[in-house]
């Protein structure tokens, strides 16, 4: 080429050694570009990772399968829907065992080697507490669906959420003046003698108390017992409601002991579904509990006022109308505590697309857009109900069914307000750094 | 077996501290954090071996006194708002009262009801956790508050939730577990305890104190157990009751009899093995408790003294 004055023209300019080095590096740097713009592109196009931190073996299991189905179909329905920020989701899937010291380990696994955005989905509140020091640490975003006060007591830390089910202290608090109305105000209360048992024993006295009524007895059955029989004589005579929140498969002979203890003549009976989630409430020696009062986070039984959300939401997560997988009838969901895994991924979803979040250093952003939520809608995202969420307690507050067992059914007969449930902050963990 | 010169046995273990130390640098992040927890476990597990590999003496109660020490500085930090260092040592002394008390009733005791006394010790100290549910947390446990957990030695302070140092703290802690091992097993009082294990009634004839010594291997045993206990707490933050249960006293002897028993680096290789087949496996299905039962059949048929029980006993015949 003969044009002097042009691009070509290299007589002007000298070939020193720092050139030569400076045009080495640029095209040592030419020649890691196509990683560099493989990676770009991944960053806007790879799908958000979200590590499922499931109890697929041990005590947790069977509500560990129920928090995969559900999950699986909200994940289904946010794709279908274009996904987060325009990115398709992704769930990896890690069994805890539903052991704290292993959940830690999971929790690593996700941060450190899936790399996952966050982990979500945990249920048992030893597991939780177990992991979050984990999650503190690795700075990634943890939301838990585990109902209990461990979150909102703020003992936790800064990575950690509920947003999409509600507490043990506020489901009681709001229950307790329709306990005191409707069902009696002399309650004895039979639970179990470890830490879901607590939460109980600590919450229900003062807040039936500000209805006027009264716990006369508790009784705390320690977790090895299978035989209850011994513990009847210790309930008080003039007993008007006895509040039950036994859990695990002793659950079965309780209820049978119990019936036979009392035959036709029993007091009121007050329970948590806990008790009996993935259990068939027309299990032989379960007549007992016909007429009897239960709480449930959401129904398992489609309810004739079933909103057009709550009947898309069973549909999609694969629930017939007694609550049991389409198709198995024996198969019986956990159906009022799973709801919160498809709650909590659409919580997920907000907190991530106003955060603009795009990838794991943008982290922080994701724990301050979700703080900075304050109210979730009833609809698709939020089938069960509306609800508020408190930012300094990493907690939702929303409503409660209460359901009474006819012909072998949960029937909701009241659903608490929002208002109900509400408490006092007892900390504030925005004050904690990021 | 043949007896290695202290210099081959010293070497060989400073060899294997040398290894972990450069494995910090050129491990991915996710097996350097496993690596620190392992580390942690295995000093469980050669606490547990003092006893059960020298001395011949099978407790499944061990877990009580990890719980020892895990409550003991987990709860004087929480609690008593106590400083790192003192809180491991707490922790530690706590383990070895435990193990003093417990040792003094249970070596009244031999063979099968020496493992139902430890294993019903071990019981009475995890309701005694649930028990006074308000102070330990229960079931649920507690969490070690991560502001809390910060060496300071004058103007320098450690953060143990910092992935590197608490990599360096574990391993601190393991070289000097192994060490304290080592010298042990090498020492006339080591020799004692292996004769006790061998005949007991012998070794009383030839003068020796058999309850004293097997006394003190109990102490030993608890206050290395406890000094795993109170590590975990502080370097990885939780305390929970979970960790005092029936399962973490059967950890460790499957751990010890995996990588083989009186061995001093067994424990090490049995944790690592054990953590690595469940990590590994329960990525692929969720019956990996199948595959890591039908792993420790395979090793107990085809190396019934453990991974390097076996190597020592064919190969390597001076491995302390």
């Amino acid at each position: 080429m003969a044009d002097r004055n042009g691009f070509f023209d290299l007589s002007k300019t000298a070939l020193t050694r720092r050139t030569a080095l400076k045009g080495l590096a640029a095209g040592a740097g030419l020649a890691v570009a196509p990683g560099f713009v493989r990676y770009a592109q991944a960053q806007s196009s790879a799908p958000i990772k979200i590590g499922f931190q499931s109890h697929r073996t041990g005590i947790g299991a069977a509500y560990g399968r129920w928090y995969e189905k559900t999950t699986a179909a909200a994940v289904k329905a946010i794709n279908a829907a274009g996904g987060i920020n325009g990115r398709q989701v992704e769930v990896i899937i890690e069994d805890d065992g539903t052991d704290p010291g292993r959940g830690a380990e999971v929790v690593g696994k996700f941060a450190t080697q899936h790399k996952t955005d966050i982990v979500f989905g945990t249920l048992f509140s030893h597991v939780v507490i177990g992991s979050a020091p984990a999650a503190g640490e690795a700075k990634i975003p943890y939301f838990v669906v585990s109902e209990g006060h461990h979150v909102a007591s703020t003992k936790l830390n800064r990575y950690v959420f509920q947003p999409g089910i509600t507490d043990v202290k506020s489901q009681i608090q709001a229950m307790a003046p329709w306990i005191a109305g409707n069902v009696g105000k002399k309650v004895t209360m039979i639970f179990p003698d470890f830490a879901f048992g607590y939460d109980h024993r600590d919450y229900l006295p003062p807040a039936l108390k500000a209805q006027g009524a009264d716990v006369i007895a508790q009784i705390a059955i320690p977790p090895t017992e299978s035989s209850f029989t011994k513990y009847f004589p210790q309930i008080p005579a003039e007993t008007e409601v006895l509040y039950h929140v036994m859990v695990g498969p002793a659950v079965l002979t309780f209820v049978k002991e119990l019936g036979e203890f009392y035959g036709s003549n029993r007091p009121q009976l007050f329970g948590f579904i806990d008790s009996l989630e993935a259990t068939d409430i027309n299990s032989p020696g379960l007549e007992f509990l016909d007429g009897s009062h239960f709480w449930e986070g959401s129904p398992r039984y489609a309810q004739p006022d079933d909103s057009a959300a709550q009947k898309a939401y069973r549909a999609a997560v694969g629930i017939d109308d007694n609550g049991a997988a389409v198709g198995d009838p024996k198969d019986v969901s956990t159906a009022a505590h799973m709801f919160g895994c498809w709650e909590t991924l659409y919580v997920v979803k907000k907190a991530m697309e106003d955060a603009g979040y795009k990838g794991p250093e943008d982290r922080a952003k994701l724990v301050e857009a979700t703080e900075a939520l304050t109210e979730f809608a009833e609809g698709p995202e939020h089938p069960q109900g509306p609800k508020t969420f408190n930012g300094k307690i990493h907690q939702c507050f929303g409503i409660q069914n209460i359901s009474k067992v006819e012909g072998g059914k949960l029937k909701v007969v009241h659903k608490t307000k929002i208002e109900d449930g509400l408490y006092e902050a007892e900390g504030d963990y925005t004050t904690q750094a990021l | 077996m043949s007896e290695a010169s202290p210099a081959r046995a010293y070497a060989s273990h400073l060899g294997v501290m040398a290894l972990l130390f450069v494995l910090s640098f050129l491990l991915p992040e996710y097996y350097h954090g496993l690596l620190a927890r392992i580390m942690v476990l295995a000093v469980f597990a050669m606490g547990y071996n003092i006893l059960f590999g020298y001395v011949g003496l099978l407790s499944l109660g061990h877990a009580m006194f990890f719980g020892a020490g895990l409550y003991g500085a987990g709860l004087a930090v929480i609690q008593l708002g106590w400083s790192v260092p003192s809180a491991f040592l707490g922790g530690i002394g706590c383990g070895a009262v435990l193990a003093l008390a417990i040792g003094l009733l249970a070596l009244r005791t031999t063979g099968v009801a020496f493992m139902i006394v430890t294993m019903m010790f071990a019981q009475v100290f995890y309701l005694v956790i649930l028990y006074f549910a308000t102070w330990t947390g229960g079931d649920q446990g507690m969490v070690v508050p991560q502001p809390a957990r910060v060496l300071t030695f004058g103007a320098t302070a450690l953060d143990l939730t910092n992935p590197t140092v608490r990599y360096m703290t574990a391993l601190a802690l393991f070289s000097l577990v192994l060490l304290i091992t080592l010298a042990i097993v090498r020492s006339r009082y080591g020799r004692v305890l292996v004769a006790i294990r061998e005949n007991e009634e012998r070794t009383k004839m030839l003068g020796y104190d058999t309850f004293s010594n097997k006394l003190a291997a109990v102490v030993v045993s608890g206050a290395i157990c406890a000094a795993s206990g109170a590590a975990y707490a502080l370097l990885f933050g939780y305390v929970g009751s979970s960790f005092a249960s029936v399962q973490y006293s059967i950890l460790p002897l499957l751990w010890v009899l995996l990588g083989g028993a009186a061995t001093t680096l067994g424990p090490l290789i049995g944790t690592l093995f054990m953590y690595y087949v469940i990590d590994i496996t329960s990525g692929y299905t969720s019956a990996y408790l199948l595959i890591v039962g039908i792993a420790l059949i395979l090793l107990v048929l085809f190396f019934p003294k453990g991974i390097l029980g076996s190597i020592r006993q064919r190969w390597l015949g001076w491995l302390p």
